[in-house]
């Protein structure tokens, strides 16, 4: 019998998965690539927040905005330096320019931040209450609320605003977009700016429950990734549905069986999903012109 | 062949430069230190290093060692990783020339030095890391000496406490995933037989676990009473995180790891509920040696007011008797030499240290020199570990 608090810690875990997945798919529809600095751009996010809010004592109302603000800067950072020039010449070498930048990030905060975690005391979010004989942290209810309609407003900028169908038009022909008179080169920038504004986001989310440090980010990049990959990183409901999933069933993991089997299984079902669903459950084929 | 003035002076100098390298060099001893000075438990390498340095500064201040050579600390930061623990012991002993290494928190990274000291045959002195085969461990010559407590004593220790204290029948325990989880899963295996309690069950986190609620849930679902919990900062704190969680609230027993870091900080309101294991205490009456050390401390780190401020201060105590105790094991050998220096190690003259009074701290039977004895139990107050009553 698995536990409701085993369950709704599984959902809030996956929800931080989906929500980086989602940074993931949006650079990846408009420009091909991906920003594998998510992870530390989300541990930056955790530390803006913990500088801000409980260091220089900032209203929430006012550190959130700024921390999105770092964050998004970060992305334009990242697609200007270590993505466009590679994109420029056909390389795929931003995959390896994206990582080192994780790495540079991550230790230009340790030497700035500090060696060791630290907390962020918000007892109105991070102190549990108790519903059905499980005890649940507020925050664990906030994060998926924040993933699903973070995901919704996705949807409906592609389905319902210029912007998003100029997004979709450059997703699906680059070159037909830019004919039509789309400036893909901006909305690049933009989808930088989105995917790495989600994860300072994701970061400001988590930081109540997993403390602040340096490399607080790296392995839930890491699975963020995998969760895109099995949601399929072309759709944007499939990837939070399988970071959700995928936090969900690491947790049942964890309860049924010793905990070392959680990345073997995590990772495991990963590649059995992708042998027989090689575009991830919510992927469509791709199409190659020849 | 005929030289050109330049290279006739230069043949000149040259075998100065050669003569006056070792010179410099030998008028200095090397100790090295491998431990966590980044990551969850930086804290843990810093107060090794303070107790170090306090006591190298008062051997130096009475005339060095080895009649007249001053005392030097190497440090090398281990990340909490065996590997890079490995290379910078390494380095410390084949570049540095160190004549014996330190280690830090981690057993993991203590443990993967055994080959290492073995082969080089320089001389480890353990000052925190508590895993039992980290001394016990079958080799002849044994290069691997320990100022700290060892984890079959503590894990007897733990199971006693909860058993006495908290009239525990079933503890649980919840482990680190790593070498140091497991020799303290054999330690209690053991200490629960000899002790006639049945473990409720011992379960492992990792150590990025964001919560580990689900192996709480099998320890409550076996019955525990208790949780016994070995774990450095980071992840013990999660641990608390989820029994707050949980809203269960049995005692937790910890090993010492979470004096290692900011648990005070990390682990959420049920931090101080938390009984854990210490070689010393700094508050209370000390000894001569004791407020020596305690005044030394508020001269050096302008931080430290009182004793409350001294953190993570087994490392401190430790470090302090172990550096103490090497001196005289350095005297004793009259050489930087490791074989002669491990030997030295089995006939120390009698010390006075901050945790005790050392007679013959060591042997080949038992290369730990404290021994349960000279445990107390402690609980946090604000961010000091304060002995129970």
């Amino acid at each position: 019998m698995i536990s409701l608090d085993v369950l709704i810690a599984g959902l809030a875990t996956g929800s931080i998965y989906g929500l980086l997945a989602l940074g993931y798919h949006i650079t990846f529809v408009v420009s091909n690539t991906v920003n594998f600095s998510l992870g530390a751009t989300l541990m930056f996010g955790a530390v803006m927040f913990y500088e801000l809010h409980t260091r220089l004592g900032l209203d929430i109302f006012i550190a959130v905005p700024l921390v999105l603000l770092f964050s998004g800067l970060l992305g334009m950072i990242v697609e200007r330096f270590f993505v466009r020039p590679f994109c420029q010449n056909n390389s795929v070498s931003w995959l390896l320019s994206t990582i080192a930048f994780g790495i540079i990030l991550e230790n230009i905060v340790r030497f700035t931040f500090g060696q060791e975690p630290r907390s962020i005391p918000m007892p109105s979010i991070s102190e549990p209450i108790r519903l059905f004989n499980a005890g649940i942290y507020p925050i664990e209810f906030i994060i998926p609320a924040v993933g699903i309609s973070v995901a919704l407003m996705l949807w409906l900028l592609s389905k319902k605003t210029i912007v998003g169908r100029a997004l979709l038009a450059a997703a699906q022909n680059r070159d037909a977009a830019i004919l039509q008179g789309i400036n893909v080169k901006k909305l690049i920038i933009l989808a930088y700016v989105v995917s790495t504004a989600l994860a300072g986001l994701a970061g400001m989310l988590i930081a109540p429950k997993l403390n602040v440090s340096a490399g607080m980010g790296t392995l839930i990049g890491l699975k963020a990734f995998a969760a895109a990959i099995i949601g399929g990183i072309l759709s944007a409901p499939g990837c939070l549905v399988a970071g959700i999933g995928y936090g969900v069933f690491e947790s049942i993991v964890a309860a049924q069986l010793p905990s070392a089997f959680r990345e073997i299984l995590g990772f495991g079902l990963l590649i059995i999903i992708l042998i027989f669903k090689p575009n991830g459950l919510f992927g469509k084929k791709g199409v190659y012109k020849v | 062949m005929k030289l050109t003035p330049t290279q006739y002076l230069g043949s000149l100098l040259l075998p100065l430069v050669f003569l006056s390298t070792p010179t410099s060099a030998q008028e200095q001893v090397k100790i090295g230190l491998v431990a966590a000075l980044s990551g969850d438990s930086a804290l843990s390498g810093e107060s090794i290093t303070r107790g170090m340095t306090v006591a190298i500064d008062e051997i130096n201040a009475k005339g060095g060692v080895l009649g007249g050579k001053k005392l030097v600390l190497v440090r090398r930061d281990d990340e909490s990783n065996p590997a890079k623990g490995q290379l910078a012991a390494r380095e410390l002993i084949e570049k540095e020339k160190v004549a014996v290494v330190f280690g830090g928190i981690d057993t993991p990274v203590s443990m993967s030095l055994i080959n290492v000291m073995s082969e080089l045959k320089t001389p480890y002195m353990g000052v925190w890391a508590a895993g039992t085969g980290i001394t016990n461990n079958n080799k002849n010559p044994n290069y691997m000496f320990r100022v700290s407590a060892v984890d079959e004593r503590v894990d007897a220790g733990m199971l006693k406490y909860a058993q006495d204290k908290f009239k525990s029948k079933r503890p649980g325990s919840m482990l680190v995933n790593n070498p140091w989880g497991d020799s303290n899963m054999k330690g209690l295996e053991k200490a629960a037989a000899a002790l006639n309690i049945t473990l409720a069950g011992q379960e492992k986190y990792n150590v990025n676990d964001i919560d580990t609620t689900a192996q709480l849930t099998r320890l409550k679902n076996a019955g525990a009473d208790s949780i016994i919990l070995v774990g450095n900062t980071g992840v013990a704190a999660q641990v608390m995180k989820s029994m707050e969680r949980m809203n269960w609230n049995v005692p937790v027993v910890s090993h010492w790891g979470i004096s290692g870091g900011r648990f005070d900080e990390l682990a959420g309101p049920r931090y101080k509920d938390v009984v854990f294991v210490q070689t010393y205490s700094f508050f209370g009456k000390q000894s001569p040696v004791g407020d020596k050390v305690i005044a030394e401390l508020k001269k050096r780190y302008p931080e430290i007011k009182g004793v409350n401020d001294i953190v993570a201060p087994v490392g401190t105590a430790n470090a302090y008797d172990a550096t103490m105790l090497t001196a005289l094991a350095i005297n004793k050998a009259g050489s930087t030499n490791g074989e002669k220096i491990r030997e030295a190690y089995y006939d120390l003259p009698e010390y006075k240290g901050l945790i005790k009074t050392y007679k013959k701290p060591f042997s080949a039977e038992s290369q730990d020199a404290l021994t349960d004895r000279d445990y107390i139990w402690v609980h946090f107050v604000g961010n000091a570990a304060v002995p129970v009553n």
